[in-house]
Formats: C-alpha cells, sequence, structure tokens
C-alpha cells in the first residue's frame, strides 16, 4: 500500500514538475490548420468558462470530451455548428476573423497545455 | 505519507500571451486576445490550475456563466453528495453532485465514464493518474490531481489527521478532524 501511494506521489510530483507556460487548460489544435496553410487553433477553456458553463460546449454543441478526439471542420463553423454556434459575428466574433482563433505557434502538435496536465502512466 | 504542495505546484502569476510558448507573438492576435491576468485577478483566488476558485466564483456570482445557448433554459443541479473510497490509506471522497452540475450536465458523466449508481464504478487513481475517470476533467481543466484532500476531504473514524508538509498552504484543502 506505501508502495502504491509513493508510486502515485511520484507520478504526481513528475506532472507538477513540469514548466509552467500555457495557461492552464488552454488547448491547441492543429489537425488541419497548419496543412491548410494558417496557425494553430488555441482555444482557451479559461476564457470561454467565465462566459459558458462546461454543459454548453460539451453537450448543447457535441464537443467530445478528450482533446483531439472532434474531428471538426471550417465548413461546418461556417454552417453554424461548433465553434460556429457562437463565433458567427453576434454572440463573438465570426468565423472570417481567421487570425483570432488560429493564433497559435507553427509547429505545435494538437494537445491540451497548461502546468498540471495529467501525463499519468499512459505517457510514461 | 504525504504527496501534495510543495513549490513544484506554486505558480504565482499569469503568463503573458506572448511569452505562454502556445500564442505566436508575431501574429496578428498577440495584441487584440484578453490577457489572462486581466481576467482571471478579478476571482476568487487559487494555488493552482488558472489561479481560480472556479466553484466559489460561479457560486458567488462572480461570474454568470450562461447554461445555454437556447434563451431561458435553466441549468439542471442536482444538490447530492456520494461518499466513496471506504477503505485504504486515504481519507474518503465527499463527491458533490451539485458543485458538478453547476457546470456540467448529467449525459457528461453519465453512464460513461460512470454508471448512475452508487458504488458501481470501480474508480482507480491509476486510471485517473492517466487522464481517465475523474482525471478526464480533473488534471486537465478544473482543480488537479496535486490536490489531494479537496476529494479526500473526510476523515474516517479512527484516522489520524493528514500532516500538512511545511510551506503547503492549507488552502490546499486538508480536511479538518471530526
Amino acid at each position: 500500500m506505501k508502495f502504491l501511494i509513493g508510486f502515485i506521489c511520484a507520478a504526481i510530483m513528475a506532472v507538477a514538475a513540469t514548466p509552467v507556460a500555457a495557461e492552464y487548460a488552454d488547448v491547441v489544435l492543429n489537425r488541419r490548420a497548419e496543412k491548410g496553410g494558417v496557425r494553430p487553433v488555441v482555444f482557451p477553456h479559461w476564457f470561454h468558462r467565465i462566459r459558458f458553463q462546461c454543459r454548453v460546449c460539451h453537450d448543447e454543441l457535441g464537443f467530445k470530451m478528450r482533446v483531439g478526439s472532434n474531428e471538426i471542420t471550417m465548413n461546418e463553423i461556417s454552417d453554424g455548428k461548433f465553434c460556429g454556434a457562437c463565433h458567427n459575428g453576434e454572440i463573438a466574433w465570426s468565423a472570417d476573423r481567421c487570425d483570432l482563433c488560429h493564433s497559435g505557434k507553427p509547429g505545435l502538435p494538437t494537445g491540451i497545455f497548461g502546468g498540471h496536465e495529467t501525463s499519468g502512466p499512459g505517457r510514461w | 505519507m504525504l504527496c501534495c504542495g510543495g513549490p513544484a505546484c506554486a505558480q504565482s502569476e499569469w503568463m503573458p500571451l506572448r511569452k505562454d510558448g502556445i500564442h505566436d507573438p508575431k501574429g496578428p492576435a498577440i495584441n487584440q486576445l484578453q490577457e489572462p491576468r486581466e481576467a482571471l485577478s478579478k476571482l476568487p483566488p487559487d494555488t493552482t490550475g488558472n489561479l481560480v476558485r472556479w466553484v466559489e466564483a460561479i457560486e458567488t456570482g462572480v461570474i454568470k456563466p450562461r447554461a445555454s445557448l437556447r434563451p431561458g433554459v435553466q441549468a439542471t443541479i442536482l444538490d447530492q453528495d456520494i461518499l466513496l473510497g471506504l477503505k485504504g490509506g486515504m481519507p474518503s471522497i465527499l463527491f458533490p453532485h451539485k458543485r458538478h452540475t453547476e457546470w456540467l450536465a448529467c449525459v457528461n458523466c453519465h453512464e460513461i465514464p460512470f454508471k448512475a449508481q452508487a458504488g458501481a464504478n470501480k474508480l482507480s487513481m491509476f486510471q485517473i493518474l492517466a487522464g481517465e475517470q475523474c482525471g478526464i476533467c480533473h488534471g486537465a481543466v478544473s482543480f488537479p490531481l496535486t490536490e489531494c484532500f479537496r476529494c479526500h476531504s473526510v476523515v474516517r473514524p479512527g484516522q489520524t489527521k493528514p500532516v500538512v508538509p511545511l510551506g503547503v498552504p492549507l488552502s490546499h484543502g486538508v480536511p479538518e478532524t471530526k
């Protein structure tokens, strides 16, 4: 039991020691962006959760709660689905303001960033 | 044995977007996007994550995030606590449905990854640390897994109060002995 707890503690400390740079829970999306000639998308959870409860995006709009598991195209967004439900020029800036979402550093992988990301046993 | 807290968990300030390592400092958005500090410094402070107590922020009305894009739709709140983890060395877990349903819809957790029946789910810290179960959110977007005693908050009869290591603020949620 002590060994188990120690192991878990070591895991937590290894995660916690990761240098903090991006804001906790920032998401980078780059499945298609750079292939399409634009910067990766940065999605800041902190900005959105001040304005919307989790349920709005993760229930009503259908975003699965796992980075990289949502296959979303700009066509769908322009049709008012996913990000486009708000990013339509009424609730938030419209989808033709490309650079505001596609604001990431080139070369970044899709993933969730921020200091306390669960890096867990699955990635050791 | 304790594992939480320590200087590695401490983060005292929000990083400007141009230095955060994920925004392109040469991009046109860098001067237009809101800086985290501008928004988050006005919310109830925390020692970890976004340095914000998000549950306190919503419960005190400091923020009023919308429950739906459809007008008039209210959040369904369930005020029910579940006591979990009655064995083992750590204090038991008090799972508050209320604080979760203030943000989340029932379908976000039920029936995947959790069956809606107390005792029917085999929880594992290994799974959670790997980003499954509670770790889908805790450690990614809600308070991180360094905050053991925010979940393991109920000291059982015969258990001694966990010892707080030097330098760890009490805000890390070490429970009171009953």
